[in-house]
């Protein structure tokens, strides 16, 4: 064509343009695939925190359950009465007396062969350091100076208001730390990375130290340790989860249980009451507030630094003062009398604050107040509405629960519990909060921002609002104040900011939802109290993960827990597609799969990008619904001689079988007896609408009742339907502990609530 | 004449379904709106595979007059229903991958060094960024060899993808 020159250009022209072209399609492939990674890691993200959210819906609902039962259920035989006094007494019971539980620690003896850490008081900071290295190497502290430091820092915190305030003057430097979830390792690396708490370096921890992870305890006590030791400097607020009632489900009470054996209902009960005395705020400078939830449009802090703290025990139920007033009226003298014999649920908030004054202690050997429910949910009208349909469902079907259950029907009217009443004329104890002044705790502990404006209930949790930017600016306005720090989400960087970054999110257990999930973080505030993040993530098998894999395999984790949750709905989804199978060809199309499912469990999930990870591919875009289902079962079932149906059921409420065991095993022995067992689902089964007949459950108690002595094993029970968390027993062999029994190794994820 | 009017009618309903979804994925603050750096994600998930070229010219149509950072799900829909109608913008087959990387492999390796690897990345076609760069790195090259054996990789992708 030309000279031997154009040529060789012509070629290196060709040749650099094929390069050219070469790179641009595998950026382009490369590209593609980072983002469909990205898709999937958001879908899986959506996953865990529905199902999430979705269990603290149902725990809600538990609950109205229960508070219903306290109110309303009279025992209208001898068989019922019987039941209800197994179910919610325990035998301790009348030899109670607070001072005795106070110097109850004294009398524990701490055998010789015991290597833990001790405790001497007043503490020293190296106490509390080696505290940390105690529980570093894995070894636990005895219940003798657990129940003294618990006793020590109950006296401390009473002494505190209800908003803290700090000042940036005295310490240098002020670190917030989020949400901790009972995950040790991450506490330490904060200490490793940030440093041990001093005069100079301060610390604030935004509440929820318990639940979900392992090591809750150690968690506990390292930070009443520290707090103690500095208390000028060293701050903690209540959490949502600093609650007995949320505890029994979210399994720091059975932490307890299964580090103690003899002192954990010891344990338990002194927590409940140095839970209630938690500061619930705390502000620095004037300027910071931080507190765990969020706040709500009729937020009053000073109201809030006024109130009794202390009586709101549990943000799960409260009887408050008005109603509790008209019972009062109502009842009138005939059941004092009565009063010596009824029992009160172990598990119901006690008085147990220290009196302070001498006189009180003889009327308080009497009786503890009991706080029966009313409404779980501040005076939002939806939160009315559902109580008051969820109590009209319940006193039906426990009509009909009584006569199924062959028990004698007397046609009471319904009218508030004996007990219930009794214990207001006994209110000497502590004075009830008012609906408001509830309502004001329940906001700041359980509520998330939203991006809308405005205030709306908080109907995924349960409890508090959520609420706009116009709240907080309206807030922060009102007291004059820069921005607000506030934990109880959980964030993939391990924080957020928002709106118009007056809000910051903080949260500090990494790997929250599963190893891979999410980082931690904590923040630091500077003179000018501006703030400084720090992300990191405890666990070393991430770091050497590359994205796509840590994606996998969180998203694995994800997508069992989904798949356990449609196993668990197999009957209600059969139902749904038959109704888009109208020629009952047994086939439908994916996008009839896609509606029916979210029609069924209301996730809200992106189903239509989930669809491939959980249906094989099918012919022509129809699914052969009924081989689907029975490839979902088969997945789950481990005993076939179990029918579907009942495990079915039981997974579906297996959270709230776990908890209602827990309930009704009373002395916390981890037995209860086929009768109890027996009984309690007949009520739950008639509330919750499960049909399963006598002869099942009886069979399957027999059945479960391995060594034939009347008694269930709770976590026997658990584990042969695999009801356990599983996460442990598959292969996370990196910072898992060699957990020889799943059940105690408590692992993070939340499954399928 | 009538059916096939209707298949297309319940295609074209399918479509607006799915790109609805993968749009609420982003659309953090629940107003219909995302913010325009994850149009290339959405579309992406959806099974295209643009250029960055392309992807540029696709937001200048689905964004605001004046542009505000944000897309309109209003405007991105009938856009986005057309490019899966007219299936454009179609992913990359596993042996056309290949045949890119025996290009820049010249010299018939059967390998990419490093070093190449991030010449041509960062330096070829529409250069990564160094993000991209690393994040490709680490899944890709094998550290003893300090290379990546790209047919082995493009195979372990197209699994995983699957």
């Amino acid at each position: 064509m030309g000279s031997g020159t154009s040529t060789r250009h012509h070629s290196a022209f060709q040749n650099a343009e094929r390069t050219f072209k070469a790179a641009a399609l595998i950026q382009r492939w490369y590209r593609r695939y980072v983002a469909r990674l990205e898709m999937r890691r958001r879908c899986t993200w959506s996953i865990f925190q529905s199902i999430e959210y979705a269990g603290q819906q149902d725990q809600v609902k538990l609950h109205d359950f229960f508070s219903y039962l306290m109110d309303h259920f009279i025992p209208s035989s001898h068989n019922e009465r019987e039941f209800l006094t197994r179910m919610f007494t325990e035998d301790r019971f009348t030899q109670d007396s607070e001072m005795e539980k106070c110097s109850d620690y004294e009398s524990i003896e701490v055998p010789d062969s015991y290597t833990g850490p001790r405790l001497s008081f007043p503490l020293l900071p190296d106490h509390a350091t080696a505290l940390i290295e105690a529980f570093r190497l894995k070894q636990q502290l005895h219940a003798r100076y657990v129940l003294n430091l618990l006793y020590e820092t109950k006296k401390h915190l009473v002494q505190l208001p209800n908003i803290n305030r700090v000042s940036t003057c005295y310490s240098e430097e002020i670190t917030v730390c989020g949400d901790l979830h009972g995950q040790l390792d991450d506490l330490i690396f904060i200490f490793y990375k940030n440093g041990l708490p001093s005069p100079e370096r301060s610390y604030v921890f935004n509440g929820d130290f318990v639940d979900r992870g392992k090591d809750s305890v150690e968690i506990l006590m390292i930070l009443f340790a520290f707090m103690l030791v500095y208390p000028k400097e060293f701050h903690l607020n209540r959490g949502n989860h600093e609650d007995h009632m949320v505890n029994l489900r979210y399994g720091f009470t059975k932490e307890v249980m299964n580090k103690y054996k003899i002192h954990g209902k010891e344990i338990l009960r002194t927590l409940q009451d140095v839970f209630c005395w938690l500061p619930l705020a705390t502000l620095i400078d004037e300027k910071v507030l931080i507190l765990h939830g969020g706040v709500s449009d009729i937020t009053d802090l000073e109201l809030l630094d006024k109130i009794e703290r202390n009586k709101i025990v549990s943000t799960m139920r409260c009887k408050t003062r008005q109603k509790s007033e008209k019972q009062m009226e109502e009842k009138g003298k005939a059941n004092r009398k009565s009063s010596a014999q009824e029992p009160i649920p172990w598990f119901l908030p006690q008085s147990r604050s220290l009196p302070s004054s001498p006189l009180r202690l003889s009327s308080y050997k009497a009786r503890k107040t009991n706080r029966s429910s009313s409404i779980p949910c501040g005076g939002c009208l939806d939160g009315r509405e559902l109580s008051r349909q969820v109590r009209s469902s319940v006193e039906l079907e426990l009509e009909r629960c009584r006569q199924q259950a062959g028990l004698l029907v007397t046609g009471q009217k319904e009218e508030p519990s004996r007990s219930a009443s009794e214990a207001d004329s006994e209110a000497g104890e502590l004075q009830k909060p008012t609906q408001e002044e509830w309502r004001q705790v329940v906001d700041i502990l359980w509520s998330d921002p939203m991006a809308q404006e405005g205030c709306k209930a908080n109907t995924i949790r349960g409890g508090g609002c959520y609420f706009g930017p116009d709240v907080t600016q309206q807030l922060l306005q009102k007291y004059n104040l820069q921005f607000l720090i506030r934990s109880h989400e959980c964030k993939p960087e391990g924080y957020e900011f928002c709106h118009n970054r007056k809000v910051l999110t903080i949260f500090s257990a990494s790997n929250y939802y599963e190893v891979g999930s999410n980082r931690g973080a904590y923040v630091k505030l500077g003179p000018a109290l501006t703030p400084h993040i720090v992300q990191y993530q405890a666990n070393k098998v991430t770091n050497t993960l590359t994205m796509r894999q840590r994606i996998s395999r969180v998203e694995e984790s994800a997508l069992r827990a989904l798949r356990e949750k449609l196993f668990a709905h197999s009957s209600d989804l059969l139902s749904e597609f038959k109704k888009h199978d109208a020629d009952k060809v047994g086939l439908i199309t994916l996008s009839d799969w896609a509606a029916a499912v979210e029609s069924v469990l209301h996730l809200g999930l992106p189903w239509r990008m989930l669809r491939s990870q959980l249906v094989n591919s099918s012919a022509d875009n129809m699914l052969e619904y009924k081989s689907w289902l029975k490839n979902l079962a088969k997945e789950q079932l481990s005993h076939e001689n179990i029918q579907s149906s009942l495990l079915e059921t039981l997974y579906r409420n297996r959270s709230n079988l776990e908890t209602i065991f827990r309930i009704i095993d009373s002395d916390h022995s981890g037995f209860i007896s086929l009768d109890e067992f027996r009984q309690t689902w007949k009520l739950l089964s008639s509330h919750m609408n499960i049909d399963i007949t006598d002869d099942c459950i009886c069979d399957l108690a027999r059945s479960i009742d391995f060594n034939k002595d009347g008694h269930i094993d709770i976590n026997e029970f658990l584990e042969a339907f695999r009801l356990v968390e599983k996460s442990c027993l598959e292969g996370d062999t990196s910072e898992c502990p060699q957990a020889t029994n799943a059940k105690d190794s408590g692992c993070n994820s939340p499954g399928a609530c | 004449m009538a059916d096939e009017k209707d298949r297309e009618e319940i295609i074209v309903a399918e479509f607006h379904k799915k790109i609805k979804e993968a749009f609420e994925v982003f659309d953090h603050e629940s107003n219909n709106t995302v913010d325009v750096r994850e149009i290339g994600t959405i579309i992406r998930s959806l099974g295209c595979c643009p250029t960055e070229g392309e992807l540029h010219d696709l937001i200048a149509e689905v964004e605001e007059e004046e542009p505000t950072g944000y897309i309109r799900f209003e405007k991105f829909l009938p856009v986005m229903t057309e490019i899966l109608l007219e299936r454009r913008y179609r992913p990359i087959p596993e042996d056309v991958l290949l045949r890119a990387f025996e290009v820049l492999d010249s010299a018939k390796r059967g390998f990419l060094t490093r070093d190449e690897l991030i010449k041509y990345m960062t330096e070829e076609g529409e250069p990564f960024s160094q993000e991209e760069m690393e994040e490709m790195l680490s899944a890709a090259i094998d550290p003893e060899s300090n290379s990546i054996h790209y047919k082995d990789y493009i195979t372990m992708m197209v699994i995983d993808e699957n």
